[in-house]
């Protein structure tokens, strides 16, 4: 059992504050759906979490099993145990998944080390339904949004950390790579404890991942915690009803609107 | 050693030491009439364009000596260096083993040398066919490093396939320079005949000492030749490469170049296809890679001197440290050249602050109906995708190796001796990860 926990964590960008004071826990097997506006800090959240360099924290603490990672670079935090699917995968001319999962078991040392990381490849594309033409070519060059989000899913799968946050990960996806994704990472939680933070707009995807919280992020903080249930809040009455039903203020956007996601539609409000 | 007249010219290239090199006279009148011409050259400065931002002002021929019949070496004694091309290039035709500009060893297997294909040294094969072939491509395009080259010429690989004669397997030639202050001069030339095949793999490789390689290539294709040629450069570090590659296509060749540079402390490699027929088709293609105090200078040349021609260059390299590359290319279309479609793309990655890239395409059309295309770009590796990989867990220095390989696989992809993907992979990947050698055990 593992403890991913955030704590009272503070951000900038060019002081400019965007998180002001996030606390939220996650424990193994758990999925967490963190929900909000445009510009409430989401995406900032999973950055800072991994530690890309543009930000500045400020304080606070992000802790794996009472571990500090503030301060680890990037690659030792996944190392360790996390995993950023991004909204936007980043297009690697030349370089292969395999190479990629290569290098990525390399640096978890000897004791991480898959036996046949190409059968292990093999058979996570054959799950996830990912052509064995996506696994020749360079990562994401010429990948629809689907294929992208198959190839994150694959990855994450095949490295099998401690928690993942998913940003956006059903942003760009039709119904059904939605629900081989979400399908794929449901079983994880359970086959291998993985616990997970998913950024996401939409209901669906919650709906599929049998999120245990859903927690209401505005203004670089969780307003409020619940159930499932504040999923269902949301849809019927939006961010400002939802506040005004809880009782609670919705902060002012902190960051500039992310750019809207052409691919997906909106379900339910 | 015969004594060089160092003191009145500077340097120990003089007509005497020229004339004392010896062999076949149709060499040595060679070898006395660019000795004439030395001595009037005037030495390049990179106030010239087309040694716009080279080392040739640190040149200096005093610190170099030509190597004399091999500094001598015996016959038998095989020159190192071969690498793993020798053995990976797999099943060959031919192999030749050039010491110092001398070639020690030369073979061919017996089916092709009864169908006419010579693979031997240039000073040994007939001197009415060697006098004839030697500078039919190099020659149209001097410059004070060749003339220096023709004149302490005394062997190379002479490659020749007769008329519609096909071979299968690669000829592989390995150049090995060695001995601090040597001056070596080596000739390759492939000549194919109409309707001829043939693949050539060279490398050439030296030691760690102040070393001249002045080198001179001619690939001389006949009507509907197809040439492969890969050429993998890995000099040691004290080395100066000043290098001539030159092409000649009749009608409806095809040649498939492409170069591997990683070594050398200065390498200059002129690379030049000349489109002399309808239907010639050239490709070039390099792969780059500097660190250290290198400088990697490549100068392109895709002259469509005939209607009907098609050109494509794709030149990639990547820079660390202080190290330069150069690339300087031009696409040459000449008046009534009509419907020639000639491309070239350049593009650099600079993974270090000290380091840098130079990319000039030029273009220098004069027909109308044409198509071309240039493209050059040089730029650091994507932090986007640094940061990306590090979210999977990849450590920095295997993050930068996995984007620069990535960044060459187009051009891998291309070469044109498959077989030889392998080895150059790895010896890229070897350079690229040299500097910083990564620690499995680095995470904890």
């Amino acid at each position: 059992m593992s403890v991913l926990r955030i704590s009272g964590l503070r951000a900038e960008i060019g002081g400019h504050e965007i998180l002001r004071g996030v606390d939220l826990e996650v424990r193994s097997g758990e999925v967490h759906a963190l929900m909000g506006p445009n510009g409430s800090g989401k995406s900032t959240l999973a950055h800072v979490i991994m530690g890309r360099g543009d930000y500045d924290v400020t304080g606070g603490s992000v802790t794996l099993d009472g571990q500090e990672l503030l301060g680890l670079p990037t690659w030792q935090r996944a190392a360790r145990g996390l995993f950023l699917a991004m909204q936007y995968p980043v297009e690697l001319p030349g370089v292969r998944v395999g190479d990629l999962l290569q290098a990525a078991r390399r640096a978890t040392g000897p004791a991480a080390a898959v036996p046949d990381l190409g059968e292990r490849i093999t058979a996570e594309a054959a799950r996830l339904g990912v052509r064995d033409e996506f696994l020749a070519r360079g990562l994401n060059v010429e990948f629809s949004g689907g294929e992208k989000k198959r190839a994150e899913t694959l990855q994450l799968a095949v490295l099998e950390p401690a928690f993942a946050i998913l940003d956006e990960i059903d942003s760009g996806l039709d119904v059904d790579a939605l629900a081989d994704v979400a399908r794929r990472i449901e079983a994880m939680t359970t086959e291998t404890g993985l616990g997970v933070v998913a950024i996401t707009h939409y209901a669906r995807l919650l709906r599929e991942l049998r999120a245990d919280r859903v927690h209401i992020f505005a203004g670089g903080r969780v307003v409020a915690s619940g159930g499932p249930e504040l999923a269902a809040g949301l849809e019927r009455s939006g961010y400002d009803g939802l506040a005004a039903e809880l009782g609670v203020e919705l902060p002012a956007p902190v960051a500039p609107p992310e750019p809207a996601d052409p691919f997906a539609e909106p379900v339910g409000f | 050693m015969p004594a060089p007249d160092v003191a009145t010219s500077g340097h120990a290239f003089t007509p005497d030491a020229a004339a004392a090199l010896g062999g076949p006279s149709w060499l040595s009148r060679r070898r006395a009439e660019a000795a004439e011409k030395l001595a009037a050259v005037a030495w390049p400065t990179s106030r010239e364009e087309i040694w716009r931002y080279s080392r040739v002002d640190k040149f200096d021929p005093g610190r170099y000596c030509p190597s004399v019949d091999g500094d001598g070496a015996g016959p038998a004694r095989q020159a190192p260096g071969g690498g793993p091309f020798a053995a990976e290039a797999g099943d060959r035709a031919g192999l030749v083993v050039v010491r110092n500009g001398r070639v020690v060893h030369a073979e061919v297997e017996p089916g092709l040398a009864a169908a006419g294909v010579v693979v031997a040294d240039l000073a040994d094969v007939d001197p009415g066919l060697a006098a004839e072939r030697i500078g039919a491509c190099s020659d149209a395009s001097p410059d004070p490093f060749t003339v220096l080259h023709d004149a302490f010429l005394a062997g190379g690989a002479f490659i020749l396939v007769p008329d519609g004669v096909v071979v299968e397997e690669p000829i592989v030639v390995l150049h090995w320079t060695e001995g601090d202050g040597v001056a070596g001069f080596p000739h390759t030339f492939v000549g194919a005949g109409a309707s001829a095949e043939v693949a050539v793999v060279e490398r050439y490789a030296s030691t760690d000492q102040e070393i001249l390689v002045d080198a001179v290539v001619e690939l001389d294709l006949a009507e509907n030749a197809h040439v492969r040629y890969l050429a993998v450069q890995e000099h040691g570090t004290g080395t100066w490469q000043v290098a001539l590659q030159r092409a000649h296509l009749g009608r409806d060749a095809t040649l498939r170049s492409s170069a591997v540079a990683l070594g050398g402390d200065y390498a200059r490699l002129r690379s030049e296809s000349l489109l002399a027929a309808e239907g010639a088709e050239s490709d070039l293609l390099a792969v780059y890679y500097g660190d250290g105090d290198q400088m990697l200078d490549f100068r392109t040349l895709q002259d469509h001197a005939a209607p009907h021609t098609r050109s494509d260059l794709l030149f990639k390299g990547a820079v660390e440290d202080r190290a330069r590359s150069v690339y300087s290319g031009l696409i040459r279309v000449r008046p009534d050249a009509q419907k020639v479609d000639a491309h070239q793309s350049n593009r650099n990655l600079v993974l270090s602050e000290g380091a840098g890239a130079e990319s000039i395409p030029n273009l220098a059309i004069e027909a109308d109906d044409v198509r071309c295309t240039h493209a050059s770009a040089v730029g650091p590796i994507d932090d986007d995708a640094l940061y990306y990989l590090a979210t999977r867990g990849v450590s920095p220095d295997d993050a930068e190796r996995l984007v620069v390989l990535g960044f060459f696989e187009d051009v891998f992809g291309r070469l044109p001796l498959p077989s030889l993907e392998a080895p150059l992979r790895r010896s890229v990947n070897e350079k690229v990860g040299h500097l910083h050698p990564s620690d499995p055990r680095s995470a904890s």
